[in-house]
Order: C-alpha cells, then sequence, then structure tokens
C-alpha cells in the first residue's frame, strides 16, 4: 500500500514525562522524539514499566508531557486547553483499553452511543450508527446486553466498535489483547488490519512480539527512553 | 429540541441510578419530602387564614368598628337579696356623643340582641331576635332572599315588622312561604317582610352571625323596653339591664378606623365607670391574622428550611458517594471526549433526577397535610396552585446547588487516575 503525500500526525520532540512519588522522581518517559505519519501501523514495545502507556496516554491527549513538545497537526499540544484536548479525543480518536472499560450500567447498545451523544446525533441516528457498528465488530445480535454479561472477547469488540463510533483517525490500543485468549486475540487483531487497511493511523501498546508482528512499525521503549525504532516504508 | 436529544439520555441514566440504590434514595429524599410539603403545606394555611380574616374584614367592613356590651368582672349588684339587676353596658348616650364627638364618623347603627319566645302557628320556640335600625343593612353585608329589609318609616311609626334570617325560617320550621305570614314575638305579634342570607362562619364573628331575625329598635323598646328578666334555676328573678348591645360605626374610609377607634376608646372609658364594653377593629382583627399568618409561616418556614438544608445535604453526600463509585465511569467518559462541562451536566441532571423525585413525593404530602388539617381543626386552607411550581422549583434549584460540589469534583477528576480506579 502506498501513499502518495507523506502527512504527519504527531510529532514528539524530547517529551518527558516524570512523576513525583514520595520524594523520589520517577522518569516514566524521558526524552522521547519521534513522529507517526498518517495511515501508519505502529506497535509500541517494551517491557512492563518501560513507558509504554505512559506515551500512548500522551498520544492520545489524555495526559500531557512535563516538559518536551508535543505537535498535533501541526499544533502544540501545551497551548491547548482541557477542552481543545476533549474536543480533539472525541473527534479524533478511538480508545481501546486493555480491560475494555465499557461503562458497566449501560447496554451495548448505549456503550457504542456514547461518543455519538457527546458528538450531538439525534437519537435516530444514533441508533441506526451503533446499529451499523455493532454488525461491523459482529456484536448485532448483543445489542441489549450489558457488559456483565458478555465474554472478554465480545466486550473487547464491543469496545472497538465504541472506538470507531466518532470515525477516528487515529486508533489507539493499549495491550487490546492483553485479557485475550489467542483465537479471539487474533480476531481482534483482524479487526486492526482491516481499519489500518482503510487507512486509519494504528498505534498498539503491546509487549507480545506476536501482537506486535502485526504492526508495520515499531518502536521499543526501554526505561522511558527509544532503544530503537524500525519504521516501515510505507 | 437536539438539547433535549443529549438529556434526555442522561436522565434515564439518573433515574436508573435513583432505581438501583432504591433505599438509599428513598432515605436521601426523605429531606426533601419534608421540606417541600412544609412548603406546600405552610402556603396552604397561610392563605387559609388570610382568606378567611379577609372575608371578616369583608362581611365586617373594614370601615367598621364595632362596640359591645360586656358583663364587668364583678357585676354581683346589690347582694343581699337573691334577686338582682345588673346594669351595665353601652347607652343610647354613647352612640349619641359618638355621632357628634368623633370626627369622621359616617354613620352608626345601634342593635340589641335578645332571646324572645317566639311562636309561628302552633310552634313555639326562643328566638335570637335583633333589634336594631335600617341602616344595619346598608353596614354589614346580609344579602336579602325574599321581601325587603327594614325601612326608615318602620322605626318611625314603630312598625310590627321583622325580617327572618335564613336560620331563622328554618328554625321556624316554616315550609311555606314566610313574606307576609304573623310571628308572634314576645308581646308582639309581627308581620315577616323579608328574608335574608346568614353570614357565614369566620375567625371574626360579625355580631349577628346567629342571629334569626330583626326587628326595628324602636318597636322593640317600646314593647319590651331594655330590662331583660330571666328566671334561675332555683327560681329566682334575675335581670339584666343593658340599653344597646352593640353599636357599629362606619367611619369614612379605613384610615380613619385607627384614630376614631382611639377617640371612642377614650371617650367610653371617661363616662364608663366599669369596664363594661368591647372595641372591635375588623381592620386589627386582620392585622391579629396576618400576625399569626406571619408565626405559622416562620415556623413552618424554619422547618421547611432545615429539612430542605438537610435533603440537600443528604443529597449533596450521595452524590459525593455516587462520583466515587463512578470514578472509572467518568474517566471513560472523560477518555471518549467528554468536556468537563459535560460531566458537571451529567452528575446536576443526576441529582436533579433525586431531587425532583423527593420534590413530587413532597409535592403529594404537602397536598395531602392541608386536607388533614382541615378535616381534623376547623383551620381553613386554600392549597395554592403556584406553591406546586415553586416546590418543583425549590427541588430543581436544591439539585443544582448541592449537585454543583459533586459534579464539579466529578469534572475535576483526572481521567487515567480515574481510569485506573476500580
Ligand atoms: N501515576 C503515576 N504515578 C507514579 N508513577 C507512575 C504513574 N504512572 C506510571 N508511573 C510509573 O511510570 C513508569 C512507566 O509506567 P507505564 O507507562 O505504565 O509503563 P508500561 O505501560 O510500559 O508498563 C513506571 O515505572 C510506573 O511505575
Ligand atoms: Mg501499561
Amino acid at each position: 500500500m502506498s501513499v502518495s503525500r507523506m502527512e504527519e500526525v504527531v510529532r514528539l520532540e524530547q517529551v518527558k514525562r516524570h512523576y513525583h512519588v514520595g520524594d523520589e522522581m520517577v522518569h516514566a518517559l524521558d526524552g522521547i522524539s519521534f513522529s507517526i505519519q498518517k495511515g501508519g501501523y505502529w506497535a509500541i514495545m517494551g517491557q512492563s514499566g518501560s513507558g509504554k502507556s505512559t506515551m500512548l496516554n500522551i498520544l492520545g491527549c489524555l495526559d500531557r508531557p512535563s516538559s518536551g513538545a508535543y505537535w498535533l497537526n501541526g499544533v502544540n499540544v501545551a497551548e491547548m486547553d482541557d477542552d481543545e484536548l476533549s474536543d480533539h479525543r472525541l473527534k479524533n480518536l478511538g480508545f481501546i483499553f486493555q480491560s475494555f472499560h465499557l461503562i458497566p450500567q449501560l447496554t451495548v447498545r448505549e456503550n457504542i452511543e456514547v461518543p455519538l451523544l457527546y458528538l450531538g446525533l439525534p437519537a435516530h441516528e444514533r441508533s441506526a450508527k451503533a446499529n451499523e457498528l455493532a454488525e461491523r465488530v459482529g456484536m448485532a445480535h448483543r445489542l441489549k446486553h450489558l457488559p456483565t454479561e458478555l465474554s472478554g472477547g465480545q466486550r473487547q469488540r464491543v469496545a472497538v466498535a465504541r472506538a470507531l463510533a466518532n470515525d477516528p483517525a487515529v486508533l489507539l490500543a493499549d495491550e487490546p489483547t492483553g485479557n485475550l485468549d489467542t483465537a479471539t486475540s487474533i480476531q481482534i487483531m483482524g479487526l486492526f488490519q482491516e481499519l489500518h487497511e482503510q487507512g486509519k493511523t494504528v498505534i498498539i501498546v503491546t509487549h507480545e512480539p506476536d501482537i506486535a508482528n502485526y504492526a508495520k512499525s515499531r518502536i521499543v521503549l526501554k526505561d522511558g527512553r527509544v532503544a530503537t525504532i524500525t519504521e516501515a516504508a510505507i | 429540541m437536539s438539547q433535549l436529544f443529549y438529556v434526555w439520555p442522561f436522565v434515564r441514566l439518573g433515574l436508573a441510578d435513583v432505581w438501583r440504590h432504591k433505599t438509599r434514595s428513598f432515605l436521601t429524599m426523605l429531606g426533601m419530602v419534608f421540606g417541600v410539603a412544609s412548603v406546600i403545606a405552610m402556603l396552604a394555611v397561610g392563605e387559609g387564614a388570610s382568606q378567611q380574616a379577609l372575608e371578616s374584614i369583608k362581611r365586617l367592613g373594614s370601615q367598621n368598628i364595632l362596640l359591645s356590651s360586656e358583663k364587668p368582672p364583678e357585676s354581683s349588684g346589690s347582694g343581699a337579696g337573691r334577686s338582682k339587676l345588673a346594669m351595665y353596658g353601652l347607652l343610647y348616650e354613647d352612640e349619641q356623643r359618638i355621632r357628634e364627638t368623633v370626627p369622621e364618623v359616617l354613620l352608626t347603627v345601634p342593635a340589641r340582641m335578645v332571646r324572645r319566645n317566639t311562636r309561628f302557628s302552633d310552634r313555639q320556640m326562643e328566638l335570637r331576635v335583633v333589634e336594631t335600625e335600617p341602616t344595619w343593612f346598608d353596614v354589614v353585608d346580609r344579602p336579602l332572599l325574599a321581601g325587603r329589609v327594614l325601612r326608615t318609616h318602620d322605626l318611625e311609626v314603630n312598625a310590627n315588622v321583622c325580617v327572618l334570617t335564613e336560620l331563622g325560617v328554618r328554625r321556624l320550621l316554616a315550609a311555606e312561604e314566610m313574606v307576609g305570614q304573623l310571628i308572634r314575638i314576645g308581646s308582639g305579634t309581627f308581620e315577616v317582610v323579608g328574608i335574608v342570607k346568614n353570614a357565614e362562619g369566620g375567625a371574626v364573628q360579625a355580631p349577628d352571625s346567629e342571629a334569626d331575625v330583626y326587628i326595628p329598635i324602636s318597636t322593640g323598646k317600646k314593647l319590651f323596653g331594655d330590662t331583660v328578666i330571666r328566671y334561675t334555676t332555683d327560681g329566682h328573678p334575675e335581670g339584666e339591664r343593658i340599653e344597646l348591645g352593640q353599636i357599629i360605626v362606619k367611619m369614612s374610609s379605613t384610615e380613619a378606623v385607627e384614630a376614631g377607634s382611639k377617640a371612642m376608646e377614650a371617650m367610653l372609658a371617661r363616662f364608663h365607670k366599669k369596664r363594661d364594653y368591647k372595641i372591635n377593629v375588623p381592620l386589627t382583627l386582620l392585622r391579629e391574622a396576618e400576625r399569626t399568618k406571619k408565626t405559622f409561616n416562620v415556623v413552618l418556614g424554619a422547618i421547611a428550611g432545615i429539612s430542605l438544608l438537610v435533603g440537600g445535604i443528604g443529597i449533596m453526600n450521595i452524590m459525593l458517594a455516587s462520583v466515587t463509585e463512578r470514578t472509572k465511569e467518568i474517566g471513560i467518559r472523560r477518555a471518549i471526549g467528554a468536556r468537563k462541562s459535560r460531566i458537571i451536566v451529567q452528575f446536576l441532571i443526576n441529582t436533579c433526577v433525586l431531587s425532583i423525585g423527593g420534590g413530587g413525593l413532597g409535592i403529594l404530602l404537602g397536598v395531602a397535610i392541608p386536607m388533614v388539617i382541615t378535616l381534623t381543626t376547623d383551620m381553613p386552607t386554600v392549597i395554592q396552585p403556584y406553591s406546586l411550581f415553586l416546590a418543583f422549583g425549590i427541588s430543581a434549584g436544591i439539585g443544582i446547588l448541592f449537585g454543583l460540589y459533586p459534579a464539579m469534583r466529578a469534572a475535576s477528576l483526572d481521567p487515567i487516575e480515574a481510569l485506573r480506579h476500580e
């Protein structure tokens, strides 16, 4: 697959993120610089505690760097306020988490509709869109179920459907298969593959090489620093 | 409209939340229930009291001052003989003096109220007779049902005519048309010339509220004099001599009432050795009613205020617990892209569902309480339609006021921390 014009989605310049734990300073990210092109399919790898989640949260505008610059479509995130970051997440990003993070008291349909609600879609459009998304992830037959009534794999499918509801440009997944068995993992990764082929930018955090192999490009973190970067020539 | 699309799912979420914690929600709502109920009951009782007072005023006239004779504290008479003649009360002279010396007096109406034996066809009974002047009917509102009221001419010629009240008609057990019939009152025979409506009962009793029949005062004086002799149970005569039972003084304006009553008070005090009279000013009775109402309002208002405060704090407490419970949900919503303000709105809606739910139950109780009050005491109550809207407004207001802090807490949670919360 080839893209005629390279378009930078995000760029990190000497990004640091540190936490104060008691008197100690934990450097979760310790000077990271790299950039992601539109349509890229990335795996962020590294051992536990190497800073993968911290990096994904910053990429996903849930967190801000302690220092360094994070450019999002040419705008420095440091200059964006909380509402602007929220709006960016709402319109351009889709999150998928290791433990699914569905809202327990909402049905499958209602969970999928949450982003649509915030986007201001009227009820009938929300409903139609939810049907379509559930169909796409193979959950159309479980729309009225509560998350607790679903298996792990089914929950993750619903989470994917919800992440896709706003038709995001970038999908961010933090160990999406961490709680799933191998067969289900393969199904979920198949979904990501499809999305990548549709031109979405996909970023997956994982420590499993099998999962990372689905991605085209790879960045390996070690103690909050970049150990290696392998970028696929698109 | 699109705002409604947006709000409704959160209302449903709030309702579901309330339903999931039924007992907790109900207990939380109790404060609101009592608060709102007290507000409605307070306004209903207050309105009842002031309508009653206003009605009395309407009946007695706000320009009127009512003087009445009263048995002085120690009027034991001569004491030697067993028979005694008590002399007290308002005099014809008093009426004249008032008319001549008190400024702004429009007119004075004298009246005497005596029970007298009455006969009609073969029936005999005691009726309450009011001897008065025709102007009585100008001063006190007694709608005419049939015939006519007393006339000046009746007074001038000491005519033997009488005007019955509905009550009087009923007591005479008269089935037929009464106007034109003759009845015997004491030693005189009277022609019934008219029938009037009775006064309705109220906090302020009209002087003739229980009267059965009116006759010209001149006729009464000529026939019966001023002395009433009764026989005590052991057969001794006991007499009372009262010239006038009542004087109604109509002032030229409501503003003149206060000064007028003071002047009369001073005048009567000068000429009466004993305090054998009473001055009633309907206007002050209204003020008294208003004061009672105010006391009532202060008490109920305090109950309402405390209940609402406690209710609000209870709701706030529950909402804080709810924020903790739903920390993860908040993190998820924030990650999806909900602005802080959206989280605030969601929690405010949730709080309002609770408070308005409590308010709704409070309205039911608040409507029931005045009904029970009216049924068990003779206190009138009037439920004010606007108080129901007020109650609704208070409920929503409490929800917003006390929901704001928990909602802000929810919104200010760090999304990542919130997501990690278990
Ligand atoms: N909120 C926090 N407070 C303190 N330290 C944190 C916090 N979040 C992460 N860290 C630390 O930062 C480092 C990187 O964490 P994380 O990005 O979660 O690693 P990974 O996802 O690669 O396992 C770890 O040492 C972790 O303990
Ligand atoms: Mg992690």
